[in-house]
């Protein structure tokens, strides 16, 4: 086993149980199959979860948060630089120019402010060279980390088709701490480095927590855009910042803002490219890749999120205006004199970024096996199809899993029983007429006298 | 404990010309496979090998039947299909050999790959076919040949 396979994920949901009422609005959607109710809480498999959000956006009481490190953190750093996704701009009407938002951020406390996409062209040259000496097809950009993920436990034979670079977050932080650190100042009076970062999602925290296959982050802590954006609305309708009084802008206005909006990665791809976005749209998408029907396509834009990180369960503002935002101001921009992207990069920072951007192979998780000996999850197997006979697959969620076939392999996993399905107890077990009348009522004849025609006499009852 | 001769068995019906439901049978029996905690490189031969198969019974026979039967040691895939059978089978292995009609290839299908396909991703692949009757095709994957080499 791989060192990495027997460390846990770093999850960034939480389930708040005070507000938690037990529904199954979060366990219906969830693409890995990670929730089960039980005492009346939703409860995470924590080997499952990818950190996607999906749960967070279907809760209807707000039960589900994002962990969030304390704000004030960043003043234990003398030089606290804040990285920027364009996402975090594209949350702005266009009338609130670029300096104004860098410096409603200085006010907020950071000394130096870097946009993750700066690095984007220099990626862009990183990848072509990649792609050219790799023999994966398609190859799958390791961007998202939730999709990262899901492909470890959901589809552990694609793995090694993930592009094994690190993401534009990771080769920032190391750009701007490299570069932070050598302005720390004489020895003996230095002064200490903090960097973090704005994020749309739950992934991406969870993976600068546990980063998929590197040991050390290079990210101090993590700042959810929601909570940095409604303190920078306050600055800036406060009117403390004026548009003529702000500082030079230094963020980015180009095409490479819209990198990590759909598409964003599949414009610079010369081959053939697909650009998927939403989670199960991806799930149906790689079951096809898994069945060797996409040899023939490069490359694999894939993103956990309808319309990517615009999409984010931290971004406030609505996906579709983001990423209309994000177009509008590379359009207002691009008369602009051109900002030469790659000319800020030296010839050291260049080859300390080429020594580290490559990131180990990336190991398998799966969670669909039934059991690690194949004759014991044939087994086992069997039993399930077997217990599919008797379940009405209503896919209720009353006993609290997700499907009829999630019951029948919680029940051949020992982490469930066949008395757990209100249908079962009601028809075979009480034998309870109105009950019975009420099941034809509804799911109709049939499928009341395939439930009857079961054996009763089975020991699971 | 030792579970002798444990084995599941499968079965699919396929229609000729039904395009929109191949792949049916092989994602079936992709999720049986990685439930069994089968290696990745074995499900992937499995299942390229009986997608091919799959989509030929579509392209080319009226109907057929597909029986799946998974073991410890081995996956033993039999399709059976009542069709026009194939006049040459050595010339119906090489590759970009096809049959299928303009509207087949039109849909992206009948490239002449699916047989020699089968035979590169399986250990062992038998065509017996009788012409106006139809073929019967048999391919087996060892679950231990995780290298996907031929032996």
């Amino acid at each position: 086993m791989k060192h990495d396979d027997l460390k846990p994920f770093h999850h960034a949901l939480k389930i708040l149980e005070d507000n938690c009422i037990g529904c199954v609005h979060c366990m219906r959607v969830c693409p890995t199959d990670a929730i089960r109710i039980f005492s009346g809480k939703a409860h995470v498999d924590q080997n499952r979860c990818v950190d996607c959000g999906e749960c967070l956006n279907a809760c209807p009481v707000d039960a589900i948060v994002v962990e969030q490190d304390d704000f004030n953190k960043i003043f234990s750093f003398d030089i606290r630089a804040l990285l920027v996704p364009a996402i975090l701009i594209g949350q702005f009407p266009e009338d609130i120019v670029e300096s104004q938002i860098l410096a409603a951020l200085h006010e907020l406390g950071f000394t130096h402010i870097f946009e993750v996409e700066t690095i984007v062209p220099f990626l862009n040259d990183v990848f072509i060279d990649y792609q050219n000496r790799s023999n994966k097809k398609p190859l799958i950009s390791s961007f998202c980390p939730a999709i990262v993920r899901l492909i470890q436990v959901r589809f552990p034979s694609l793995v090694g088709n993930i592009a094994q670079l690190k993401a534009p977050l990771d080769v920032a932080a190391l750009y701007v701490r490299n570069l932070l650190e050598k302005k720390r100042g004489k020895k003996g009076k230095e002064r200490s480095v903090g960097v973090f970062y704005v994020t749309p999602c739950a992934a991406k925290i969870a993976a600068v927590k546990s980063p998929v296959s590197d040991e050390e982050g290079r990210i101090n802590g993590v700042i959810n855009m929601d909570f940095i954006y409604n303190k920078m609305l306050r600055i800036i309708s406060d009117k403390k910042i004026k548009p003529e009084q702000s500082p030079e802008s230094v963020l980015r206005s180009g095409r490479e803002i819209l990198w990590s909006v759909t598409n964003g990665e599949c414009y610079y791809e010369k081959g053939r490219s697909l650009a998927i976005d939403e989670i199960h749209n991806v799930i149906n998408f790689l079951e096809r890749v898994e069945n060797g029907e996409m040899d023939e396509v490069d490359f694999l834009e894939l993103r956990a999120c309808d319309q990517s990180c615009a999409g984010g369960a931290l971004a406030p503002q609505n996906r579709f205006l983001t990423v209309e935002r994000l177009k509008n101001r590379v359009e207002k921009n691009s008369n602009r004199k051109n900002f030469n992207t790659r000319a800020f990069l030296t010839k050291n920072d260049i080859s300390f970024l080429l020594e580290n951007i490559s990131v180990r192979p990336i190991s398998p998780r799966s969670i669909l096996k039934l059991d690690d000996d194949i004759e014991k999850a044939m087994v086992k197997m069997e039993s399930v199809r077997e217990m599919m006979k008797l379940l009405p697959n209503i896919d209720c969620g009353a006993c609290g899993a997700s499907s009829c076939s999630g019951l029948a392999e919680d029940i051949v996993k020992q982490e469930g029983s066949l008395d757990q399905c209100i249908f079962i107890q009601e028809i075979l077990v009480r034998k309870n007429e109105q009950f019975i009348e009420h099941f034809e009522k509804i799911w109709g004849k049939a499928k009341l006298n395939r439930i009857l025609s079961v054996k009763t006499n089975r020991e699971e009852l | 404990m030792l579970y002798v001769g444990v084995s599941l068995q499968f079965r699919f019906h396929v229609t000729g010309g039904d395009f929109s439901s191949a792949g049916t049978a092989s994602s079936e029996i992709k999720k049986v496979l990685k439930k069994l905690n089968v290696d990745g490189v074995v499900i992937k031969r499995a299942v390229v090998s009986l997608y091919e198969a799959e989509v030929n019974v579509v392209a080319h026979a009226f109907e057929g039947d597909i029986f799946v039967n998974i073991s410890s040691e081995k996956i033993s895939i039999l399709l059976k299909d009542k069709g026009p059978g194939i006049v040459d089978i050595s010339k119906a292995m090489e590759e970009g050999f096809s049959t299928a009609s303009p509207q087949v290839r039109e849909m992206g299908f009948g490239a002449g790959m699916g047989l020699p396909n089968i035979k590169r991703n399986s250990d062992f692949m038998d065509i017996q076919s009788v012409v106006g009757e139809g073929t019967t095709l048999q391919i087996e994957i060892y679950i231990n040949n995780k290298n996907g080499e031929q032996e």
